[in-house]
C-alpha cells in the first residue's frame, strides 16, 4: 500500500500551488508520483530522488578537480571568506525558506555585506517602481472570484507559471465569475505570438522596447487626448478600444513579467503600468500584480524589507542599510569589481548573469549553496549541497501576491545532509567567533 | 582663496567612499588634519592620508577653500557630496555620486563621471568636460525630489534618466543623450544640443525640454501645437512645440491647465 500525502505545497514558481498530492513508498522514504502539479513542479519533486545527487560539500582543488570535504570544513571556509572580506556579497535566497534567509541576514550584518536576491535580474525594477509610486494590488483569490478583465503584459504564464491560468486568472469559476473563462476578457501584450497570446481576446503585438509608449498612450486615451495614428506598432483606434474594454469591466487586473521589467525602460515601464492602474480606478476597480518567478523571491523581499527596510540590493558595508540599484545591485557590484567574496544560495547566477559577471565570481573566493549541480556551483570554489526546501524540509514562503504559505516536508533528505538554515546557522556561529561578537 | 591638493598615491583594491572630500569638511584644517579625515573601503574605515597625499592648507571657510584632486580617482565615489561653497576641481574621471546633493560652489570635472552625479542637487555649478553617466541630476532612489536648483553643463554625452523627478535648475548637454529625460519632473529645464533617443518627458508634470538634434521616437503623450522661436545662449532658432505629458496628472493655474513643454529644432 502506498501512502498519499495531500495539500503539499509546490516549491517551484511564485504561484506556490498548495493542492499537490504526493504518493510515497510504504516506508515513506521514496516519492513515487506527484499529482496535480505542472510538469516543472513534478520534476522538482522527482529530481530530489536522483541517485547521482551530490550529498556532501566539495572543494575545488588547484588542478580544477573536486574533493569531498566535511560540512565542518565547508562551514570554516565560508565563515572565513565572509569575515575576512572588505565587501562580501550574499546573493540568491529565492529558492529557500524565510527562516534560512533570516539567519543569512544576521551573517550579512556582522560581515558588512551586500545582500541581494534574484529580483536583481527579475522583478527588482518592479520594486523600484513600487517605492516610487506605490502599488494598488490584491490577492490571487480576489482575482479568481472577481476579475473580469485580465491583462497579461510581457509575461507568458502558459510556460512560466503553468497552473496560474487554471487556478486564478483565466479558467476558474469564482463567486462573482460563475461562467469562468466566458465571464472574462483576456488582453495579452507581447511582441511574440506566445501560447498565452493564443488564448487572448485581444493580442496587442507591441513593438519591442516600446511598452512605455503604449502604456502612456493608454493613459492618454483615458484622458481623451490627442494620439498619433500609430503608437508602438498599434493603431490608435485599437488603443482606444482596449482602454474602453478596461473601463467597462467590473474588476480588472494587470499581470506583468520579464517582458517589461527587463526590457528597455525597466522600472519606468512598471511605474507607468502602476500609474495606468491608478488611472483606471477613476473608472472601475483595477489592480496590478508582478508574476514573481522563484517560489520564495517574494519572501526574500519581505524578510529583507522587514529587517533592513529595503526589498533587495541592500548594502550593509558601512553598518547601516543603503539601497540604490545601479550601485548596490549584484551585477553592477560584480562587473565593477566592487566585491571581494561571494556567497550564492538557492539561485543560479551562473546561468542567468552576463558572462563577464560570472567570470568575476570565478575570480574571487566563492561558495555556492545549492541542492543541484548548476553553472554557479561549477564556477564557485566550494559547493555545499543541502536539503530541498518544500520537499525535504518545510518552512515559510510567500506567494506572488504576498500571501505567506508554510511549505511541507514530504520525505527525509539523504542521511547526514544539512538544510540551508542548519548550514547557515553553523556559519553564523563561526562568524560570531571570528568577529568576536557575543 | 586657499588651495588644498590631494593626489591619489595608493589606489583602493575595491572602491573608495570619500564623502568628506568637500570644501565644507576641509575648511579650517591643515594638511595633516585633512589627512586624518575618514574614508571608507567596503566595511573598512581608514583615513584620507592612507590613499592620498595632501598638500597645502584650507581656507577658514568653505567659500575660501579650493580643492584640486589629482591622480586616478576613477574608483572614488561621493567626491564633493553636499558641498555648499568653495571650489572643487577633479583633474581626471570620477566614479558615482559626484556633487550629490551639492547646494553651492563650483565643481569642475575634467574627465568623465559615472552614474548619480548631482543627485538631488540644490544649487551651485557642476561642469563635466567629458561624459556623464546615468541619473544625472535625478532624485536618489525612492526620493521624489530630484535636482531643484543650480546649473549643470556636460560637454560630452549624458546617459539615461537625466533629470528624473527634477524640480528646478538647468542641465545643458552639448552632446547626445540616452533614453528617459526628465521622467516625473515637476519643473526645471534640460537643453540637449545633440541627439536624443526616446522617452523624453514621460510622466512629466511640468518642465521644459529643448532638443537641437533628432529624437528617435516621440512619446505619444506630447501633442504638437505649432512652432515657437526661442533664443538659447544668444542663438535664435525656430522650434516645433509640443505640450505634454497629456497622460499624466496636471497642475492648474487660474483655471488653466499647465503642461510641460518640449521643443525640437526645425
Amino acid at each position: 500500500m502506498t501512502k498519499t500525502m495531500t495539500d503539499v505545497v509546490c516549491p517551484f514558481c511564485g504561484t506556490l500551488c498548495d493542492d499537490l498530492e504526493v504518493s510515497l513508498s510504504d516506508d515513506g522514504k521514496q516519492i513515487l508520483e506527484v499529482y496535480n502539479a505542472c510538469v516543472i513542479g513534478t520534476e522538482k519533486f522527482l529530481h530530489s530522488q536522483a541517485k547521482d545527487r551530490v550529498t556532501r560539500p566539495r572543494m575545488r582543488q588547484e588542478d580544477g578537480s573536486w574533493k569531498e570535504v566535511s560540512y565542518d570544513e565547508a562551514v570554516e571556509y565560508t565563515a572565513k571568506i565572509l569575515a575576512n572580506a572588505k565587501k562580501p556579497l550574499m546573493y540568491g535566497w529565492s529558492s529557500t525558506n524565510c527562516e534560512a534567509q533570516s539567519v543569512g541576514h544576521e551573517i550579512a550584518e556582522m560581515c558588512g555585506a551586500c545582500v541581494d536576491n534574484t529580483a536583481a535580474v527579475c522583478h527588482g525594477t518592479t520594486l523600484i517602481a513600487v517605492q516610487d509610486i506605490g502599488i494598488p494590488s490584491c490577492t490571487l483569490g480576489e482575482i479568481k472570484n472577481r476579475a473580469d478583465r485580465i491583462i497579461f503584459w510581457g509575461c507568458n504564464p502558459a510556460h512560466a507559471h503553468p497552473r496560474h491560468m487554471s487556478r486564478y486568472s483565466i479558467y476558474p469559476r469564482g463567486f462573482f465569475t460563475g461562467k469562468g473563462h466566458k465571464s472574462r476578457k483576456i488582453v495579452v501584450v507581447d511582441p511574440r505570438v506566445t501560447d498565452t497570446a493564443s488564448l487572448a481576446d485581444i493580442h496587442l503585438q507591441v513593438e519591442q522596447g516600446r511598452d512605455y509608449e503604449l502604456l502612456n498612450a493608454l493613459r492618454v486615451a483615458l484622458n481623451n487626448e490627442w494620439l498619433p495614428d500609430v503608437v508602438a506598432g498599434i493603431p490608435q483606434e485599437k488603443i482606444r478600444e482596449v482602454a474602453e474594454v478596461c473601463k467597462s469591466g467590473r474588476f480588472g487586473i494587470i499581470f506583468f513579467g520579464m517582458g517589461v521589467t527587463q526590457s528597455l525602460s525597466k522600472n519606468h515601464n512598471i511605474d507607468e503600468a502602476i500609474a495606468l492602474t491608478k488611472h483606471l480606478n477613476e473608472f472601475t476597480k483595477f489592480s496590478i500584480m508582478p508574476m514573481r518567478g522563484h517560489y520564495n523571491v517574494t519572501g526574500s523581499g519581505e524578510v529583507l524589507a522587514w529587517q533592513f527596510g529595503f526589498p533587495y540590493s541592500v548594502d550593509l558595508s558601512r553598518g547601516f542599510a543603503r539601497y540604490n540599484p545601479g550601485d548596490t545591485s549584484t551585477i553592477d557590484l560584480l562587473l565593477r569589481g566592487e566585491v571581494d567574496a561571494m556567497l550564492t544560495i538557492a539561485s543560479d547566477p551562473g546561468a542567468h548573469f552576463p558572462i563577464s559577471a560570472v567570470k568575476q565570481i570565478a575570480k574571487i573566493p566563492s561558495v555556492a549553496i545549492d541542492p543541484h549541480l548548476t553553472p554557479t556551483t561549477g564556477v564557485s570554489k566550494l559547493h555545499v549541497p543541502v536539503a530541498f526546501v518544500g520537499v525535504e524540509v518545510g518552512g515559510n514562503a510567500y506567494r506572488m501576491d504576498n500571501v505567506p504559505i508554510d511549505t511541507r516536508k514530504v520525505v527525509d533528505p539523504p542521511a547526514g545532509m544539512l538544510t540551508d538554515e542548519e548550514f547557515l546557522t553553523k556559519v553564523r556561529d563561526r562568524v560570531k567567533q571570528l568577529k568576536g561578537v557575543k | 582663496m586657499e588651495t588644498v591638493t590631494i593626489t591619489m598615491k595608493n589606489p583602493p583594491q575595491l572602491y573608495l567612499e570619500a564623502d568628506n572630500v568637500t570644501p565644507d569638511k576641509f575648511a579650517g584644517k591643515s594638511a595633516s588634519q585633512i589627512a586624518e579625515l575618514h574614508v571608507y573601503e567596503g566595511n573598512t574605515t581608514s583615513t584620507l592620508g592612507k590613499y592620498f597625499e595632501v598638500a597645502g592648507s584650507a581656507g577658514a571657510t568653505a567659500a575660501d577653500t579650493k580643492i584640486v584632486v589629482k591622480g586616478d580617482v576613477s574608483k572614488v565615489k561621493y567626491l564633493g557630496m553636499k558641498m555648499s561653497a568653495g571650489e572643487l576641481v577633479i583633474e581626471g574621471s570620477a566614479d558615482q555620486y559626484v556633487g550629490a546633493w551639492m547646494s553651492g560652489g563650483k565643481l569642475l570635472v575634467k574627465g568623465n563621471v559615472d552614474a548619480f552625479a548631482a543627485t538631488g542637487m540644490k544649487g551651485g555649478e557642476l561642469t563635466i568636460e567629458g561624459n556623464a553617466g546615468n541619473y544625472l541630476g535625478a532624485a536618489y532612489r525612492g526620493d521624489w525630489r530630484g535636482m531643484s536648483g543650480g546649473k549643470i553643463l556636460v560637454k560630452g554625452n549624458a546617459g539615461s534618466d537625466v533629470g528624473m523627478y527634477m524640480l528646478g535648475g538647468e542641465i545643458v548637454v552639448n552632446g547626445n543623450i540616452d533614453v528617459h529625460v526628465m521622467t516625473h519632473a515637476e519643473g526645471g529645464k534640460v537643453i540637449i544640443k545633440g541627439n536624443a533617443k526616446s522617452k523624453l518627458g514621460g510622466q512629466l508634470v511640468d518642465g521644459t525640454i529643448i532638443v537641437f538634434g533628432t529624437i528617435d521616437v516621440m512619446m505619444p503623450g506630447y501633442k504638437p501645437v505649432g512652432e515657437a522661436e526661442l533664443e538659447i545662449d544668444g542663438v535664435k532658432a525656430k522650434f516645433a512645440h509640443f505640450i505634454g505629458d497629456t497622460g499624466e496628472r496636471k497642475k492648474k493655474r487660474k483655471g488653466q491647465v499647465i503642461y510641460g513643454n518640449l521643443y525640437k529644432k526645425l
